[in-house]
């Protein structure tokens, strides 16, 4: 099973546009009042192609399955306005050979997505050949395209990397779509909530779950270079930051600490993981280096110190402390030198996480009973909240820094009944507030950076 | 690797850490009580369970039975605390002074002590948190004669909560510490 996540795509024809500008642009940086209107046209496959993959994966039509996890990425980005199949007046074959441009521009669509699925037979394996081409309706031509061919499987992967270079080629930015996200999926009681690692893509597709819930699991994060995670789990009633690969399922402690670890995170290499350890009633930042084996201390203060989280160059370090007197951000050198207070503002900041493009830092924000999910500059300075609720907590940012991913807890009522936790997510903008589907509750997202090939 | 020298180190900057907490306590007070008194006024407006908190509660620390149980006969098995607080009050001294004597007397017993915050902090600085005060209900064990490698202790954060409730009175009965048999 595992080995699914080994993927293997080949490239082997790669449409070049003849001109490599287009009409149609979107500017992402705004809040979007003014979706772009898109048609993804279903797509198509020869009869033979169509029974052989209907004999592999048992899905009738592959080409409109594979069109509707690219209407449904683009859609929930807020910035597409998908229409309706019902209104294309082209057949999907013949408009992915040369669309006949009026019969778009009349429904109103500014952009089309046309392709093809072929099945193939390589060494004697079965493979699907996927073609995709992006068109400029008003402009009138091709602006983009490729096509890959994979095992069958990953057919939902092709419609993420379709997905993502659509969403590149109008916004100007990388995309997100073929991602996963790892969280704590959660189940039973308030009181006796049972906690297991799950990942999920990031649509919510192909949920797996690490572990079986036999022990308390916490705080799962990606290491951006690879399918290593970190976690916090309670195995044997020791509380311990742990390393997991995903692939393999092998997973070891990390380092030998005297006292409870936990708040782990990768360095951006991957090499490094900084995290808290707790002893005699206090906290302090360590970081160990996973290849050298080094750990070293890097806050010394009587206050509670963690939740450290990485600059994307590495050289800084932000994480909360109490040493003011209550959770605050601060931000120091990653050899835990010039220790810097950021967080000014009314109430209580925690959670800090540094944005992949390195200008923002979200955080957690506690305020007259509410609690808040927000940005700053990497001074303190530029304060923006995004969301407020009862409860809600752990930003994890989107691989391009344009989205937010969060965990929000229900309030109960007067009996102790109705606690859920759910993932959302919201744009960088404060617009496009989501909840993220997830089989069972969720908490603690980490989302990954985007998967090779 | 020098970890004498380390645990040297981190046993004078408990020492120092203790002393500073004492001193910065009484800042952090003023926030607590702050944001106690703001939902404590909504409470009031809603009915009059005021007179029946103010029995349960003092300042925002539980001082009721309910959830208590007994690390021995008489001897209850947990202390509350203040919102973002470490401190023991008189009554948490007082608990843990019986639970210290039952210890001195049954000197095979080994516990762990279980340190809890409620669901209004984030979950990295609630394991802090549970640790912290894990930490300051051990401390006054060996204080009163409990020799510490009878002592571990166990942060759960808010992870373990004994009232489902979202609501001050039950936040309150989440912020303790509880004193557990281990063998």
């Amino acid at each position: 099973m595992r080995n699914k996540f080994v993927l293997l795509f080949i490239f082997f024809l790669i449409l070049k546009p003849s001109i490599s500008y287009s009409l149609v642009e979107i500017d992402i940086t705004r809040g979007n009042l003014d979706p772009l209107p898109i048609s993804v046209s279903p797509f198509f496959s020869d009869e033979i192609s169509k029974e052989i993959i209907k004999k592999n994966l048992e899905i009738d039509n592959l080409g409109l399955e594979i069109s509707k996890v690219i209407e449904n990425n683009l859609r929930k980005t807020g910035l597409f306005d998908t229409l309706d199949k019902e209104s294309f007046l082209q057949k999907p074959d013949i408009a992915h050979l040369k669309p006949r441009f009026e019969d778009w521009v009349l429904i109103k669509s500014q952009v089309l997505i046309t392709g093809k699925v072929t099945s193939k037979i390589i060494n004697e394996k079965d493979y699907i050949r996927i073609e995709f081409k992006l068109w400029d309706v008003l402009g009138a031509k091709m602006v983009d395209g490729f096509s890959l061919t994979t095992v069958p499987t990953n057919w939902r992967r092709v419609g993420h990397k379709i997905s993502d270079k659509v969403y590149e080629r109008l916004t100007g930015e990388s995309g997100y779509f073929d991602t996963r996200i790892i969280y704590v999926s959660e189940e039973g009681p308030k009181t006796q909530r049972v906690k297991k690692l799950a990942i999920m893509d990031q649509d919510g597709f192909n949920t797996k779950y690490l572990t079986l819930g036999n022990e308390l699991v916490l705080t799962p994060r990606f290491n951006p270079t690879n399918q290593m995670v970190t976690y916090l789990s309670y195995f044997r009633n020791m509380p311990r930051v742990y390393l997991l690969n995903i692939e393999t399922g092998k997973q070891e402690v990390v380092g030998d600490f005297p006292g409870m670890t936990f708040a782990p995170r990768f360095s951006p290499d991957g090499k490094k993981i900084i995290m808290s350890l707790a002893k005699d009633g206090n906290s302090e930042i360590w970081v160990r280096n996973l290849e050298t084996n080094i750990q070293e201390k890097l806050t010394d203060h009587p206050s509670i110190d963690t939740s450290p989280s990485y600059s994307p160059d590495g050289k800084y370090i932000t994480f909360n402390s109490d040493r003011s007197g209550y959770q605050q951000i601060y931000v120091m050198r990653s050899d835990g030198s010039k220790v810097k207070r950021i967080s000014f503002g009314k109430g209580i900041y925690g959670t800090p996480v540094w944005s992949p493009r390195g200008d923002l830092i979200a955080f957690t924000k506690l305020h007259k009973g509410k609690f808040f999910i927000g940005v700053m500059r990497t001074d303190g300075s530029g304060e923006r909240l995004l969301t407020e609720n009862f409860y809600q907590e752990a930003p994890s940012w989107s691989p391009n820094g344009r989205i937010i991913i969060f965990y929000r807890e229900t309030k109960t009522d007067d009996k102790g009944q109705g606690f859920s936790a759910k993932l959302w997510s919201i744009d960088l903008t404060g617009y496009n507030e989501r909840l993220v589907k997830t089989e069972t509750d969720a908490s603690d997202p980490s989302w990954s950076s985007l998967l090779g090939n | 690797m020098n970890l004498s020298k380390i645990l040297k180190n981190a046993f004078l900057i408990v020492i120092f850490g203790l002393i500073v907490t004492a001193c910065a306590t009484k800042k952090s007070v003023k926030t607590t009580t702050e944001s106690s008194s703001t939902t404590k006024a909504e409470e009031t407006q809603k009915a009059d369970p005021i007179e029946k908190l103010d029995a349960l509660m003092q300042g925002d620390v539980y001082i009721g039975s309910d959830t208590v149980g007994e690390l021995a006969s008489g001897v209850p098995d947990r202390v509350f605390f203040a919102t973002n607080e470490t401190i023991l009050t008189t009554a948490s001294r007082e608990t843990l002074r019986k639970q210290a004597a039952w210890l001195r007397q049954n000197s095979d017993v080994t516990v762990v002590v279980e340190g809890h915050a409620d669901e209004r902090g984030t979950r990295e600085y609630n394991l802090a948190l549970g640790e912290r005060r894990a930490n300051a209900a051990k401390d006054y064990l060996m204080t009163y004669g409990v020799s510490s490698d009878r002592i571990k202790v166990l942060s759960y954060g808010k992870e373990r909560p004994v009232d489902s409730g979202s609501n001050p009175l039950s936040w309150s009965k989440n912020r303790r510490s509880v004193t557990v048999k281990a063998n």
